[in-house]
């Protein structure tokens, strides 16, 4: 058996060569693309860690001339974010108590009518939403309730912002977790004579019930980091309280008040420090949830 | 296999050992030759390593990280495993279960594919001629001649199969491995195939696995049985399935598991 | 039977809130938008000026969209060779394994730190470094938001990339193996070409988020109201200046603003939806 045409077998080292070159390259540039992930976690680690005290978390956030003080005098700057805390719970609060029984109902009426091109129409609209940049909600909510509803920059436009955030979070992550559902057991249940809407409450939302919670936890990780529509709507204050029509603070926007005055740089670390081991939390969470529980 | 002289072996196996995980052996002490311009047909029950001993003869079985192997299998006298596997590979060419011709190339691009990924430059009057050649060695020449330069996605499950008969034997190797060729096609497709087998097998050397016990009957000259990892027996085959010397041989030819 | 009406009644409103939402939006866009596009016409998309002295009052978006557009191209540029080497890693080379698992993690933390975090940290640890490379003298500007940017918008590129790629049907591979291709060759002839659509997808998908993005490229960019004048130079994003600018607007600047908006508003939408048409194509 001759070969038919004559074949270059002497490209075999080049090509092994080239071969093992770009898996070293496709290494490299993985490590490239996690090493930030170190950086950034190290650094706030690092000089986040000198403010977290029990007074960052009850004590409302000190003005700039109690930080300027403590600062000059190599002293850890008086107070925390407790005014953020607050504002931030209240806000998410809000958003869910909107958002998420209506994300949960489209959600399902999505799924149950998927052959409808209203519902289909609705997917795309949902889709579209989602990927609206969060400062535009934060405009929209100014139009409709800091200008409208409450004359002026309060928690209330805050949640707003917030909540329509949420809500195509919601959406998608419900039907999708529907949709891995298996059909036989919505076709058992009507076997047994379950009427439809027993078979909504009783069969397919407890069946989905943690990819349908692995969902929400995502959604709230996502609005807790949420900065730039909380600038628009809920500006920030330094008091703590629950009236929703006045302005509110809120984690983020702590971070951004301290990172535009130069004594707090500090609690600037501190804060960051804590919302991201916050939300990423939230994020770890949500996945063990979602990995804990599934069934076939 | 033990009276014919050692030039006519294209390929021995020696006392061959695959293991996917340490301590279960996949194929188990495997001893046997394949002559020249033959059919030899791998056969027995699901998990019997037939496709797995097969495999190892490409090295394709080496896909798998953690893979062991022990013992050798020689090419022409030259172990298989101290030459470059792309030399390998292009002397042992390949047929797998499901016909797999590259969707994002043409016909004609199918044909030459081995030459092309193996960055070799030919002339189009050589590359004309090559998947000419090739073609009509499978009996498709006629058939696509006209849609060369279509993608084959349009082809039958046989015509696709018969497509990738054209693109191994491109590089005129000298062994074709052929791993249930035909478990995927139709009656009509599958009796085409083995035609077309026992025509190749003039040129070159043809290892078939199979599960289906007449056709190994049909078409090959000699036949391996493999029970779980080991060769159990082996020998021309008329002789095996008539007079089987193993009883397990036989329980399997019989259809007492399988 | 009648719990079954009420169900669907109430499911069928919920599903209304997507329609009103939407339209609310738009229209408000639109609404907030109009004294500007009344007052300047469609030069204002095309005018960089932006002067709010009283008396000569003139906007324009140019300057910001400019700023946009390359701040977010830039960015993709930056992120695809690191989204394209993870999302094989994981996909390819180290499909199935502990550490591709391990990899795919630590890019998904990437996705959940908030975007003023990012900024927050581009502020302290990168804009040091940039002044000391002497390219720019403050640390702000295009290349430094961009950068940071790509970082955001890598998880976005490789996630999806990563699960089009691991799709490629193993007995493609094996037929190329088979003819004696490296492992290289199998992933440039085969295992690209197969999943070229789905890739491309994955990164419009990350454009339109990079596009939207607001707190980090604010705190990195400059705060510039103009075109910027090269890769160093500051500037503004449409989304920064919103950020900036919006708190003390009012009457023309803030319908100028809000018209901003609603250009980003569209551009994102299509970006958006182009991605999403070439996955469907796709799949």
């Amino acid at each position: 058996m001759t070969e038919m045409y004559p074949v270059l077998t002497d490209n075999i080292s080049r090509r092994n060569r080239t071969n093992i070159r770009f898996r070293y390259l496709v290494i490299a540039g993985s490590v490239i693309t996690v090493i930030p992930i170190f950086l950034i976690v190290g650094n706030l680690a690092v000089k986040g860690f000198r403010q977290i005290n029990l007074a960052f978390f009850t004590k409302p956030a000190p003005d700039t001339f109690q930080a300027m003080m403590a600062a000059s005098s190599g002293e850890i700057i008086p107070g925390g974010i407790a005014n953020g805390l607050t504002g931030s719970l209240l806000m998410v609060v809000l958003a869910s108590l909107f958002a998420i029984p209506l994300g949960l109902m489209t959600g399902i009426y999505i799924y149950e009518n998927s052959s409808l091109k209203y519902a289909r129409f609705i997917r795309n609209l949902t889709e579209i939403l989602q990927g609206v940049p969060s400062i535009i909600l934060g405009i929209i909510a100014y139009i409709w309730i800091v200008k409208n509803i409450t004359r002026g920059y309060s928690a209330l436009a805050g949640s707003v912002s917030l909540a329509i955030m949420m809500l195509p979070l919601i959406i998608r992550s419900t039907e999708e977790t529907m949709r891995m559902i298996p059909v036989s057991i919505r076709e058992a249940a009507f076997a047994l004579g379950t009427p439809y809407y027993k078979m909504i409450y009783k069969i397919l939302i407890p069946v989905s019930f943690s990819g349908l919670a692995t969902g929400v936890l995502l959604a709230l990780s996502r609005i807790l980091g949420e900065t730039a529509p909380l600038m628009l709507t809920a500006l920030g204050s330094p008091a703590i309280s629950l009236d929703v029509t006045r302005p509110v603070s809120a984690v983020p926007l702590l971070i951004w008040d301290f990172y535009n005055d130069p004594n707090m740089v500090s609690l600037v670390w501190s804060a960051s420090l804590f919302l991201m081991v916050f939300v990423l939390s939230m994020n770890l969470l949500a996945r063990s949830v979602a990995s804990k529980h599934k069934y076939i | 296999m033990n009276n014919t002289p050692q030039s006519n072996n294209v390929l021995e196996i020696r006392d061959l050992s695959i293991a996917y995980e340490p301590g279960k052996n996949a194929v188990n002490g495997v001893t046997a030759s394949v002559k020249r311009n033959s059919i030899t047909a791998i056969m027995g029950p699901s998990g019997c390593g037939k496709s797995t001993l097969l495999r190892a003869m490409n090295r394709m079985h080496e896909l798998y990280p953690n893979i062991r192997t022990k013992g050798d299998i020689l090419l022409d006298g030259q172990s298989i495993f101290s030459m470059s596997v792309i030399e390998l590979r292009r002397k042992v060419g390949m047929v797998f279960q499901r016909p797999n011709p590259f969707p994002n190339m043409t016909i004609y691009e199918n044909v030459v594919a081995g030459f092309s990924l193996n960055d070799i430059r030919l002339k189009k009057s050589q590359r004309d001629e090559i998947v000419e050649n090739a073609l009509r060695n499978v009996t498709l020449w006629d058939e696509v001649k006209e849609s060369l330069y279509r993608k084959g996605t349009f082809l039958s499950g046989g015509q696709q199969q018969r497509l990738c008969v054209a693109r191994a034997i491109a590089f005129n190797p000298e062994v074709l491995l052929l791993d249930e060729p035909t478990s995927a096609l139709d009656p009509i497709a599958t009796s085409k195939i083995e035609d077309l087998l026992g025509e190749l097998k003039k040129k070159y050397t043809l290892v078939l696995v199979t599960h289906n016990m007449s056709q190994a009957a049909r078409i090959s000259d000699d036949s391996m049985f493999m029970y779980l990892g080991e060769l159990v027996e082996s020998g021309r085959t008329g002789t095996l399935f008539t007079t089987p010397k193993d009883p397990r041989t036989e329980a399997y030819l019989t259809g007492k598991f399988g | 039977m009648s719990g079954d009406r009420v169900t669907k009644v109430l499911l069928f409103i919920s599903s209304l809130t997507i329609l009103l939402l939407s339209a609310g939006i738009v229209i408000s866009l639109f609404g907030g938008a109009l004294p500007a596009f009344r007052e300047f016409g469609f030069r204002f998309i095309i005018s960089s000026a932006w002067n709010p002295t009283a008396g000569s009052e003139e906007y324009g978006a140019m300057s910001f969209i400019a700023g946009t557009v390359i701040t977010s191209i830039l960015a993709l540029i930056i992120c695809i060779p690191m989204a394209f080497s993870t999302s094989l890693f994981i996909a390819e080379y180290y499909n199935g394994t502990r550490t591709s698992g391990i990899l795919r993690s630590l890019v998904d933390l990437l996705a959940g730190i908030p975007s003023i975090v990012y900024g927050f940290w581009g502020f302290y640890a990168l804009r040091p470094l940039m002044v000391a490379t002497g390219l720019t003298d403050q640390g702000f500007g295009v290349f430094t938001a961009s950068l940071v940017l790509a970082i955001m918008i890598v998880p976005y590129a490789t996630s999806l990339s990563a699960e089009i790629i691991s799709m490629v049907p193993a007995e493609l591979k094996e037929a190329a193996y088979s003819l004696g291709a490296t492992r290289r060759e199998v992933i440039f002839s085969v295992v690209i070409p197969s999943a070229r659509s789905g890739i491309i997808a994955s990164f419009i998908l990350a454009l339109g988020r990079a596009l939207g993005e607001t707190m980090a490229v604010t705190m990195l960019i400059g705060n510039a109201n103009v075109i910027p004048k090269g890769l160093f130079a500051p500037g503004n994003t449409m989304a920064s200046v919103i950020a900036n600018q919006f708190g003390e607007a009012s009457g023309l600047k803030m319908s100028a603003l809000i018209a901003i908006g609603l250009l980003l508003f569209l551009i994102t939408a299509l970006v958006n939806y182009l991605g999403k048409l070439i996955i469907k194509r796709f799949a």
